[in-house]
């Protein structure tokens, strides 16, 4: 928590901000590699062990150790780099970031600078167009380059520390010296109104590249991924945010949103800065160029710090590693590994699984490809499963404010479920009581139908006794159906479901009460 | 011409957070801008088909397998903290950060 003051800054209107102002942005996005070891020494990168307990002269910046480039790193590397259609570096070397932050043990972040291993690449990002179709839009990558991750920190103020009287902060360095690459747009333009979703678009595109890659976990939720957004407005001249007119108007001054984590905050931080800069600047003041730090709770960003002198990283080649020179037939033999492109094998999925262009693009924007494909191979039917995701549980995510993937509710879960209504124990009202159930934590499908006492009367006697019974009682009704109205069977139904206590199969009784009345 | 001023040292200084008094800064601003001109002398003897180098072996791709090996005990790690607290090193709060 910031000791300053948290003032509401005022805001303009999303919609009034687009018709005078034009958007550009930049993304810049941290992964954390998944190999063994970290990048310049055998230490373990296994998440959540014990504090200090992954570290050694190395990643601890003792005296005389030397640090060796992990192979496994600067393949992932350059696979990131060719995915996203980046020129490989022939030759490149590390440089040394000199900063005072107790987050390297080292005074200094081992990084690249102006010899990045990948850069001038793009990534086709698919976005809904707003009028029911998709667009494409290229993301140009700037670099992808390679570093380490920092320690954690973790602040003991001195009213609740165990040292009476002093403010200090705690750092586990376990983290530090964890392979990262990061990734750096181009300045992103012509994506006007649009800007927040694109943002969003992209960094989800991210993920799954990374995703297929096997290069990282990407969570972002952990902060194995993060992203830094920034912003500027500059004039609107133009209704078309990628026209020439538009593209001549300088950009403005920009600010660095920090540590956005999860996809949502994406597209949320990068509409609040857009905001917030229109009224700063229709109050007549400059934008200052600044680190802005992101509140996921509140959904508004507060000033961090000032760019100032002490951003002068002076950067110089790492004298403690020689250069990385990957030759052509290491780049080729890695292209050879680069698995199906997301986009291909989105078509390939939706082939599969019989969706409709409609069906497919609520999925990708439900961000539920991945687990809908679990969902289908743990047993259930593509319907089923696109049903579940799409609507209850996205719904649900969608009013609690978290992702799909983040409730508790597992593919396996779905497939059950799935399982449970295809063999006729449940119907559909009671497989909603049931996921209700999953969701509350009350266990698996098969646990909460057993404990809630949720089963579909499997007992045809009873059924049929129901609707002879509702037919008895509503003759008038009967005689309808008998002469041809069948659509009059719908309040007969409701009926026996209501004799049932929803424990029958509507389907069923249905069948029934037309059989009964010989129109079947 | 002097390639290092007076100022550029103070810079420096102060991004190295070393305390400099006055006396100080005049000696060594003296100092240190002889220091990058006998360095500077070594552009005047490089042709223009000797690429500038980083490191004194003609070596590339020295790189080790992605294989763990043992980590520091916490004890040792944390032998050299001049203060630890819940087996973390423990340092002045950092002031202008979150
Ligand atoms: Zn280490």
């Amino acid at each position: 928590m910031s000791t300053r003051t948290r003032t509401a800054e005022t805001v303009v209107p999303f919609e009034e901000v687009m018709r005078r102002f034009d958007p550009v942005m930049g993304l810049e996005v941290h992964v954390e590699l998944n190999t063994a070891t970290k990048m310049f020494c055998g230490c373990a990168t296994e998440f959540g062990a014990e504090p200090n307990t992954q570290v050694c002269p190395v990643c601890l910046g003792l005296p005389g150790a030397l640090p060796v480039v992990n192979h496994a790193a600067v393949e992932s590397a350059i696979r990131i780099g060719l995915a996203l259609n980046c020129e490989i570096a022939s030759w490149c070397r590390f440089a040394r970031k000199n900063y005072f932050y107790p987050d390297m043990p080292k005074n200094f972040q081992t990084s690249q600078y102006d010899e990045p291993i990948a850069f001038g690449g793009y990534l086709d990002v698919e976005h809904d167009d707003g009028a029911g179709g998709t667009e494409v839009f290229r993301v140009g990558i700037e670099r992808a380059h390679m570093e380490e991750d920092t320690g954690k920190s973790l602040h003991v103020g001195g009213s609740t520390g165990r040292i009476h009287g002093a403010d200090y902060s705690l750092v586990d360095y376990n983290r530090a010296g964890i392979p990262l690459i990061e990734i750096v747009t181009t300045p992103l333009t012509g994506a006007g109104e649009r800007a927040p979703e694109i943002a969003k678009a992209y960094v989800s595109a991210l993920r799954d590249l990374l995703k297929a890659l096997g290069v990282s976990d990407v969570r972002m939720e952990q902060g194995s991924m993060r992203c830094d957004a920034n912003v500027s407005l500059r004039a609107k001249v133009s209704d078309d945010p990628a026209s020439v007119e538009q593209a001549a108007v300088p950009l403005g001054t920009r600010t660095e949103t920090k540590n956005v984590n999860s996809l949502r905050s994406v597209e949320r931080a990068v509409r609040y800065e857009i905001t917030r800069h229109a009224a700063v600047l229709d109050s007549g003041s400059p934008i200052t160029q600044e680190t802005r730090h992101w509140h996921e709770d509140t959904g508004v960003t507060t000033s961090g710090r000032p760019k100032s002198d002490a951003d002068d990283y002076r950067y110089f080649p790492e004298p403690d590693l020689v250069p990385v020179a990957p030759t052509r037939e290491d780049v080729e033999r890695l292209r050879a590994t680069l698995p199906e492109p997301p986009q291909e094998r989105r078509k390939r999925l939706q082939a599969d699984w019989g969706y409709s262009d409609l069906e497919m693009r609520d999925v990708v924007n439900a961000g539920a490809l991945e687990v809908i494909e679990d969902t289908v191979a743990a047993g259930a039917t593509p319907a089923a499963a696109r049903k579940w995701w799409t609507g209850e549980l996205a719904r649900r995510a969608n009013s609690e404010g978290v992702e799909v993937t983040a409730m508790g509710v597992t593919p396996a879960h779905v497939a059950e479920l799935d399982g449970l209504v295809r063999d006729g124990r449940l119907n559909d009202s009671m497989a909603r009581q049931v996921l209700e159930g999953v969701l509350a934590g009350e266990g698996g499908p098969a646990e909460v139908a057993d404990a809630r006492g949720l089963e579909l009367v499997q007992d045809d006697g009873a059924l049929e006794a129901a609707v002879d019974k509702v037919i008895a009682a509503h003759p008038d009704v009967a005689d309808k159906i008998r002469d041809g109205k069948v659509q009059a069977a719908g309040a007969l139904i409701g009926q026996v479901m209501k004799e049932m206590r929803g424990q029958a199969d509507a389907a069923k009784a249905r069948a029934l009460i037309l059989e009964r009345l010989g129109v079947s | 011409m002097s390639a290092l001023s007076r100022d550029d040292v103070a810079h420096v200084a102060m991004l190295a957070r070393i305390q400099l008094s006055e006396a100080e800064l005049d000696r060594l601003a003296g100092q240190l801008d002889q220091i990058v001109g006998w360095v500077g002398q070594v552009n005047e003897v490089a042709a223009a088909d000797v690429p500038p180098t980083s490191h004194p072996l003609p070596l590339t791709n020295v790189t080790r397998p992605d294989e763990v090996r043992p980590s520091l005990a916490v004890e040792q790690a944390l032998a050299a903290a001049p203060m630890a607290q819940e087996q973390r090193f423990a340092v002045p709060r950092i002031l202008d950060e979150d």
